[in-house]
């Protein structure tokens, strides 16, 4: 699947208080997929999946998003620590990593 | 005491203080030209040496929002020219439009002590005062851009002269500003809301203000002169380019009124023939009026054959140059106050309109009678760098050099022009006068461009040399303020120069006029809009003489 | 300053009028802030949004040690000797981040490594720095958000969501206000959103458009070629997303608009493309005034990354990615910005102003941080912090400090601070490492070109 970081306000509004503090820690850890892609995968919400990538893994938990909202394939998460274990430090000459749009794999943490 | 020194047996050029190469001593203490020193102060001989006042370039483009976009557009420039540190001054890139720190030292070692930026929009003006504060060893200041302001159109739309020239002066003291600026007046409101359009003839309406550009000119140039600012309203004629574009011009100047009026950039105003076929010279035409009529100055604008970059706040000329060879563009739209334009230029020798304008340049300053009046620039960087000026003396000084320059180029062009016929060679105190003295007078700078006592000590020390070029590109010494900047052709020390701006006397209640417009049109506060005076560096105020 | 409202609890409050948000490029310098002077924090934020409250309310005096070296506490002086000599010890120094300090400390930053031959880098290499190479190659047809406000009847977004991060940039700037030729605001104005899911902020668009992830370059080719009356693929929806119905109808009304403007935000440059998409929303953009009046713009992310932008500029010719290893400043993303420099194992030191790469940065990048010296400012603790060896605590700017700020369409802005704090400035610790670096490297130490 395709994950695709990016901004959320209340991960705006949560490092203000501090990117230690736990409400950070949970936005950034909280991962959007599609109706359609959950029931493929088997996940309901508040279930813990493993995203993989080529460079590294990290453990989230999944939340559900309306067909129209979020296309199937596609995985959002608002960026941070977490979705940096996953991301490739190839710029192609760029000076920025392929921050958005990366390449990953989904599994269901057994809980 | 450290800060006395002593210049002797050195051949002076102080065409301001009738002195015209003799041969005299000079002594400075604590940053200025004194009667005398003691026996203690450091000397620096002099002999068979040329001294002169500081250079000051009246019109470049040298700080400020379309300064970085032109520096940002180009790393493809910089990279063919470093500026390497040295142990005293600070690193930086060249090219056509060098980084802060590269245009202060470049700007001294071809001996230039002060150099005023020709067009800020005021909303930017902070960015202006930093940018001016990171380049060093020269004095400097700006013009602010005041000529197509949506709040000033407003008042001279409602027949409120006077309350027009207190906004004046309220916003030139708002954002430390030395004089004013007018860039293709009225052009600003059809490049935005008509769609990429201009103003072609000064007596045309201006949409929605029911105002001409003629008329506009003519309110700022009246309101100037009973502010008494210390330099004139800076004009940059509408048309700039076109050919025909004299009618334009004269019109302008004929605005004044025999008001004291600077018009820039000449040479770019000063094409014959008829608009949107080739143009031929109409040099003639234009030095002819102004030699005629002393309330005028300029500054020639000439271009040098080379790299350039197109940088003004007129951006339906910098559209129409983008047309002309598309390449990378800039468009800056600044909410009710200017556009800009900025786009890499070069002129070639063989073609025919780049020759033209080449030539146009020397015929104006050839055909000058009154070197006061008419001052050298190439509008750095739009007729090309200030490193150019070493280069462009040589072609004043010396006919052989520019008679072999004629070979090389576009013959079609040189036809059109009288200058191979003119013989005429510029004077070191000619020099003097166009680069320092005259600069100085147009600009009201009492204590800069002259070595008379009580002037500022920034002085110049040149080794005599008969190839022009090489003797102004490399001046053995450089006094600023009294210090020496540059030893033996290199740099001694670094130093910070001053920001010289004007505070004309005005009304505040003009304040709670502009306030309301503000809060309607503009995208900052009110009160977030003037600088404060603690944010200035080092600044001197030079004084204005107003007439009520 | 004007006399505050009666408070009813706090006695010393102090009413802060046309205060600067610095949370995000929006710099909105509207803000009427109720500062209670006792409890050392802002009670009420007038006219900020979610994250400019955030911002302002979080912002408070922490209890934390100014200077902690390997952990331990330590006095100001004793940190400023310790960051000076990791620099000048290292080979390959490098400086990040100033997206979130005033320009006065930008400058000081710079300078810094122009003494010691460093590296710099600011937050803009993995933000708009795309776009700044864009602008190298073509230039931008641009405008100051007031010019928005007055005369932009057609506002697109592509690849942005200013809802959750910018939240004004509708109401203060570009969608809702009314301007000098846009009397009825939002309905004088169509405003359209290209995006590769719905976010919050779709519903103030008019048009929305759903754009395949990573074929952003793919569309606004087409829609360049469509306004210059070229052939597109007939397969153009599948490859795209888009129908090309839709993208006629946008291209009739891009080129009849009077006043044009396309807002890019980062779902461009942080995705396939780069550079390529900004330079083709660019191209857009000038190609369109072919017709009509068009501008361009990046949607800035932190609140002062566009004065990161001018400074490096200014001083150095190029806008990130700057290094002064030979003595004068060469440009080369990919070679001299932090990300590649981490990740390649080059750097031996960094001093990180204002920002938290150990968080946002590639695993590789973030895995080098933890092996070399670090030196860190921050307002609060970050991942960075957490494993600098040197950390300084600092006032926050614009709540705490003045300076100026440039807004992401350039404006300079300065701040009006709301409290005094004991902590260090930005710019004061940075002079005191400046400071420190210059009398180390002073005399036949001194590192001039090479």
């Amino acid at each position: 699947m395709i994950l695709v970081p990016g901004r959320s306000q209340k991960q705006g509004t949560s490092l203000n208080k501090g990117k230690l503090k736990d409400e950070y820690l949970e936005v950034t850890t909280t991962a959007e997929l599609n109706e359609q892609d959950m029931r493929r995968l088997k996940l309901s919400n508040g279930d813990k999946i493993r995203l993989k990538s080529d460079i590294g893994q990290t453990v989230v938990t999944c939340i559900s998003k309306k067909e129209e909202d979020l296309p199937s394939g596609m995985i959002f998460i608002p960026y941070g620590p977490s979705s940096s274990q996953l991301m490739g430090s190839d710029t192609a000459a760029s000076g920025m990593p392929m921050s958005k749009h990366m390449q990953v794999e989904v599994t269901k943490v057994k809980s | 005491m450290p800060s006395e020194l002593k210049i002797v047996n050195g051949r002076v050029y102080d065409p301001a203080n009738d002195i015209d190469g003799t041969v005299k001593d000079l002594c400075v203490k604590d940053g200025k030209i004194v009667d005398s020193v003691s026996k203690s102060a450091s000397r620096i001989n002099a002999h068979g040496m040329v001294v002169m006042p500081g250079a000051i370039d009246i019109h470049c483009h040298i700080a400020g929002p379309k300064v970085n976009l032109g520096r940002k557009l180009m790393p493809e420039d910089h990279r063919l020219d470093v500026h390497p540190k040295t142990a005293v001054t600070r690193s930086g890139t060249g090219g056509i439009i060098p980084s802060t720190f590269a245009t202060g030292y470049r700007y001294a070692t071809m001996g230039y002590t002060t150099a005023m930026e020709a067009a800020v929009p005021p909303i930017t003006a902070r960015h202006v005062l930093e940018e001016l504060d990171d380049t060093p060893v020269v004095d400097k200041g700006f013009y602010v851009l005041l000529g197509n302001n949506a709040f000033l159109y407003k008042l001279l739309k409602e027949g409120r002269k006077k309350e027009f020239k207190e906004a004046i002066a309220w916003w030139v003291n708002s954002v430390h500003a030395y004089t004013v600026k007018l860039v293709n007046t009225g052009s600003d409101e059809l490049w935005k809301g008509r769609k990429n359009a201009n103003i072609t003839d000064v007596n045309e309406r201006i949409d929605h203000y029911d105002i001409t550009p003629s008329f506009v000119t003519e309110s700022f140039i009246e309101a100037a002169h009973e502010l008494g600012l210390p330099h004139p309203p800076h004009i940059h004629c509408n048309n700039l380019g076109h050919s025909g574009n004299i009618s334009t011009t004269l019109d302008t100047m004929k605005a004044a009124q025999g008001r004291r009026a600077h018009m820039a950039h000449i040479q770019f105003h000063s094409f014959g023939g008829e608009m949107n076929k080739n143009p031929v010279s109409g040099a003639r035409e234009i030095i002819d009026y102004i030699n005629d009529h002393e309330n005028i100055t300029t500054d020639v604008g000439q271009v040098m054959f080379g790299k350039a970059m197109a940088m003004t706040a007129d951006a339906p000329l910098a559209w129409m140059l983008r047309n002309v060879k598309i390449d990378k563009w800039v468009n800056a739209d600044t909410e009710c106050e200017s556009g800009c334009g900025v786009l890499p230029f070069s002129y070639q020798e063989s073609i025919y309109t780049h020759t033209l304008q080449w030539a146009m340049g020397l015929e104006l300053f050839l055909m000058s009678k009154d070197p006061w009046r008419v001052l050298l620039s190439t509008d750095h960087p739009n007729g090309g760098s200030f490193m150019n000026y070493p280069k462009l003396i040589r072609l004043l000084m010396d006919s052989a050099y520019r008679r072999e320059a004629l070979q090389h180029i576009n013959q079609k062009a040189v036809a059109k022009t009288v200058l191979p016929e003119l013989e005429r060679e510029y004077t070191l105190n000619e020099i003097a006068i166009i680069t320092r003295a005259g600069p100085a007078r147009a600009l009201g700078l009492k204590n800069k461009g002259h070595l008379g006592v009580g002037a500022d000590a920034d002085i110049t020390i040149y080794t005599e040399d008969e190839d022009r070029e090489q003797m102004f590109n490399a001046p053995r010494y450089v006094i600023k303020d009294g210090t020496i900047v540059i030893k033996d052709h290199e740099f001694a020390t670094d130093h910070k120069g001053k920001l010289l701006h004007s505070k004309p006397g005005y009304n505040e209640d003009i304040a709670t006029e502009i306030e309301p417009f503000f809060e309607d049109y503009y995208s900052v506060k009110f009160s977030n809009y003037a600088i404060s005076e603690d944010y200035l560096h080092e600044h001197e105020e030079v004084p204005t003489n107003p007439k009520s | 300053m004007p006399e505050a409202a009666k408070p009813k609890e706090s006695k010393n409050i102090r009413i802060v009028k046309d205060a600067t948000c610095t949370f995000c490029g929006c710099v909105c310098d509207d803000m009427e802030l109720t500062v209670d002077l006792d409890a050392h924090r802002i009670t009420k934020a007038k006219r900020a949004c979610v994250l400019g409250r955030a911002w302002f309310y979080e912002h408070t005096l922490e209890d934390r040690p100014v200077v902690l070296i390997d952990g331990k506490e330590a006095t100001l002086d004793e940190g400023l000797d310790e960051a000076a000599r990791i620099l000048v010890d290292a080979k390959f120094p490098i400086t990040y981040g100033l997206s979130d300090c005033p320009c006065e400390a930008q400058r000081v930053a710079v300078d810094i490594m122009d003494t010691i031959n460093g590296n710099i880098d600011t937050t803009t290499s993995v933000c708009h720095g795309p776009s700044g190479m864009a602008f190298q190659g073509v230039g931008e047809s641009t405008a100051t958000l007031g010019e928005i406000k007055n005369r932009a009847d057609l506002v697109i977004y592509w690849g942005g969501n200013p809802a959750e991060s910018h939240p004004r940039h509708f109401t203060r700037y570009a969608v809702t206000p009314k301007g000098m030729f846009i009397p009825n605001g939002k309905k004088d104005r169509t405003v359209v959103l290209v995006d590769v899911r719905k976010t919050p902020s779709t519903p103030v668009a008019d048009i929305f458009m759903r754009v395949k992830p990573g074929k952003d370059f793919e569309l606004l080719w087409a829609l360049r070629a469509l306004v210059k009356g070229k052939k597109i693929s007939e397969n153009i929806e599948e490859q795209t997303g888009v129908s090309r119905e839709v993208l006629d109808d946008l291209v009739e009304r891009m080129k009849n608009c009077q006043y044009g403007v396309l807002f890019m935000g980062m779902g461009l440059t942080m995705t396939r493309g780069r550079h390529f998409n900004s330079g083709a929303i660019y191209s857009l953009a000038s190609d369109l005034n072919e017709f009509t009046h068009f501008v361009a713009k990046p949607v800035r992310g932190h609140g002062n990354v566009t004065g990161a932008d001018n400074v490096v500029s200014w001083q150095t010719g190029y806008p990130f990615g700057v290094n002064f290893n030979r003595g004068y400043p060469r440009f080369n993303p990919g070679e001299f910005t932090t990300s590649d420099v981490l990740a390649r194992g080059e750097a031996d030191a960094a001093m990180i102003v204002a920002s938290d790469p150990a968080s946002n940065f590639p695993k590789k990048a973030i895995e080098h941080l933890e092996k070399i010296p670090v030196i860190s400012m921050d307002v609060k603790e970050t991942h960075t912090t957490r494993l600098s060896r040197v950390r300084f605590a600092v006032a926050t700017y614009g709540i705490n400090t003045g300076g100026t700020v440039y807004r992401m369409d350039d404006v300079p802005i300065s701040l009006r601070p709301a409290f005094d704090s004991p902590f260090p400035t930005d710019q004061e610790v940075l002079e005191g490492i400046r400071q420190r670096v210059k009398k180390m490297l002073s005399g036949s130490k001194a590192r001039v070109a090479a």
